[in-house]
């Protein structure tokens, strides 16, 4: 066995292990528990750009946990899904904790460093482990570490958090519990847990009510899980108040990881032929179209600032559930199938972590949460606003940035499956986004810098003419992923007239079964 | 009609049993007010869906009208010699893990519940609503 065959479970292992050896050492020491988290994360981000290599060009990965084989050990599978997937994750992880180490030396206490690295570094394993088990069992439990980390860090500030994260907590675990009971549904009638296991045995079955309300009941359990529109209340409270970093890994990584638990059961454990018995995707289309105008129009509404952002996730949710709405009805490979829901996935990461990060940079500096009080902040804070502006344009849609890419492909994709309703409604989306963005841009740069607004509470460093930049730790992580906003829309864009669009999402078509629908 | 009853009803008693559970746990959480009494309707909702699982395991019991015949999966010679049917021990095993889930996830939930005790003053979720929504116009 090859020692990179290893590397998905030594990910998740070496994860968990850290996590606690964060909490020894931090008794010692509590300067090092950051850099433990950094160093862990970065080479486990080596790691899997390793994984992802070889899994483009030799093929899956299978590992067998303790040598039992598969129907009845667990089995971690990283095809080129998974690897895709697992890049994002440990990447903006690795952005999150840069930026968390300042962010939260200046606004946690200081005897809560260790245990919030600790849960953070926890959280990291846990989202690592969701993305490459394959098993469904060995899914629940990972995604409840998932879980469990996640409430504690959100309420880790206290004060209002506390109700927003109880809130996550209760609809966060009723979903959950639905996803076990669907599970459970499957086991009864295949007596398996194993992912592909489950797939050989469920065809004969395919017309029996059992496997329908199993699909269902996983179905509303991932969509609370992903703030799928009328399941999102718990989203709002939970992004706007959590620390930043963490509304950006929430935003950017979290709902996107169980977007991807959906896209495996559906497509690994069910398969294309089932999902076509029933319009169960034609249907989630529609509710990801209300999805994006309804989160556009509530953004608009609101006054402060990570809120706004908030919706505008539940806006961009839509985005990525339209495209694998569509998935099943593209006709030709080119366009079709995940690649624009996958792309998305990898674009809303990039686009909103970079925008939770600056709209905590102006929390950590000015204490400013309302959007009316950034007044004037693009003069003093040149580099931030500098990468909020393009992370902003990024989501309205302008050439040659990521969330134009997404746009591209989502208007093939409607072409190719003949829907042309979704196309009055993207573009109807991106000028909502223009609206609610172009608001913000014009308070930061275009309203005269409120002596009046927000100096009275930092009157020290009022210095005329001083740059107020954030430190450079936090601003690193934010220019990287404002430019990353560029730079892989321009890497997307120049792939396009190759036949057979980007390898990995066209190896991820092919996996499934995707994009040649002949009706 | 007799015979779908006991068919449908009695001999799958236990399955009726935890959708009542479970019914009851969603109700609890979702009408409460109490922060604390809907943590008790997730519990029992997730208690629900365990014993749906735990007479999972139970094969013998559809074979025969009523009667239950799977033993637990302890392997004795005399209970191989007899012909018993063993129960399927791994949903009791997966249950196992899913009660520790259940018991971190009220830990935590009771955690928060104290904290906002202590923030606020109540555990009634109006009050607290109403609280933030004065907090909000400040």
């Amino acid at each position: 066995m090859l020692l990179v065959e290893q590397f998905p479970v030594l990910i998740v292992t070496t994860g968990v292990f850290a996590g606690y050896t964060i909490l020894i050492a931090g008794l010692v020491n509590r300067k090092s528990c950051a850099y433990i988290f950094l160093s862990v994360v970065f080479s486990h981000l080596i790691m899997s750009l390793f994984i992802l290599h070889h899994v483009l060009t030799v093929g899956t990965i299978h590992y067998w946990l303790g040598g039992w084989r598969p129907p009845w050990g667990i089995e971690y599978v990283v095809d080129a899904l998974n690897a895709y997937i697992l890049v994002i994750v440990l990447f903006l992880s690795l952005m999150a904790g840069l930026y968390a180490k300042r962010y939260e030396e200046h606004k946690l206490e200081e005897r809560k460093h260790v245990t919030y690295f600790t849960l953070f570094q926890l959280l990291v394993a846990g989202l690592c482990g969701v993305v490459v088990t394959g098993d469904v069992f060995n899914m629940y439990v990972l995604s409840e570490i998932v879980a469990l980390t996640a409430y504690a860090l959100i309420a880790s500030p206290g004060g209002r958090t506390l109700k927003a994260s109880y809130n996550y907590l209760v609809m966060g675990s009723v979903g959950i519990c639905f996803y076990l009971l669907g599970i459970g549904f499957l086991y009864s009638v295949t007596g398996t847990l194993n992912m592909a296991d489950m797939r050989i045995l469920l065809p004969p079955l395919y017309q029996n009510r059992l496997v329908f309300v199993a699909y269902a009941l996983i179905l509303v359990g991932f969509s609370i899980k992903m703030a799928l529109i009328p399941l999102h209340t718990w989203l709002p409270d939970a992004h706007a108040f959590a620390p930043s970093e963490i509304s950006a890994m929430l935003s950017g990584i979290i709902i996107e990881v169980y977007t991807y638990a959906f896209i495996r059961i559906s497509f690994s454990v069910f398969t294309v032929d089932f999902l076509r018995l029933l319009p169960i995707f034609d249907i989630i289309s529609w509710i990801a179209a209300i999805a994006i105008i309804y989160g556009s129009v509530l953004a608009i509404a609101q006054i402060n600032l990570k809120r706004m952002l908030a919706y505008s996730s539940v806006s961009q949710m839509g985005y990525i559930m339209l495209g694998v709405g569509l998935s099943i009805s593209t006709r030709s490979a080119l366009w079709g199938g995940l690649t624009p829901a996958l792309m998305h996935i990898l674009n809303h990461a990039l686009m909103k972590g970079c925008l939770f990060l600056v709209a905590g940079a102006f929390i950590y500096k000015f204490n400013a949460w309302n959007i009316t009080d950034l007044r004037g902040l693009g003069r003093k804070m040149p580099w931030t606003c500098g990468a909020f502006v393009l992370a902003a344009i990024s989501m309205i849609g302008v050439p040659p940035s990521v969330g134009f890419v997404t746009k591209v492909y989502l208007i093939f994709a409607f072409v190719e499956a003949g829907n042309f309703i979704f196309m009055a409604i993207l573009l109807l989306s991106a000028l909502l986004n223009l609206v609610y963005f172009w608001r913000v841009i014009e308070i930061l740069y275009m309203r005269p810098g409120g002596e009046e607004g927000h100096s009275e509470h930092h009157a020290e460093h009022a210095a005329p003419g001083k740059s107020e930049e954030i430190p450079l730790f936090m601003l690193i992580p934010v220019v990287t992923l404002a430019s990353l906003c560029m730079i892989m829309g321009i890497v997307w864009l120049t792939e396009i007239p190759i036949v057979g669009a980007i390898p990995i999402l066209d190896n991820v078509n092919k996996l499934f079964g995707l994009g040649a629908y002949t009706p | 009609m007799l015979e779908w009853f006991v068919q449908e009803v009695f001999e799958k008693y236990n399955f009726w049993t935890a959708i009542f559970i479970i019914l009851i746990g969603i109700y609890a959480t979702i009408a409460k007010g109490n922060l604390l009494k809907k943590l008790i309707g997730l519990s029992i909702f997730q208690t629900g869906i365990f014993l749906f699982y735990i007479s999972l395991g139970d094969i013998g019991s559809l074979a025969n009208w009523g009667l239950r015949t799977a033993t637990p999966p302890i392997l004795w010679e005399e209970g191989v010699e007899l012909g018993y049917v063993y129960a399927n021990p791994l949903p009791h095993v997966l249950m196992l893990t899913g009660i520790v889930v259940s018991a971190a996830t009220t830990g935590v939930a009771l955690a928060l519940v104290v904290r906002m005790y202590q923030e606020y003053g109540t555990i009634e979720e109006d009050e607290i609503m109403r609280k933030e929504m004065e907090l909000d116009q400040r």
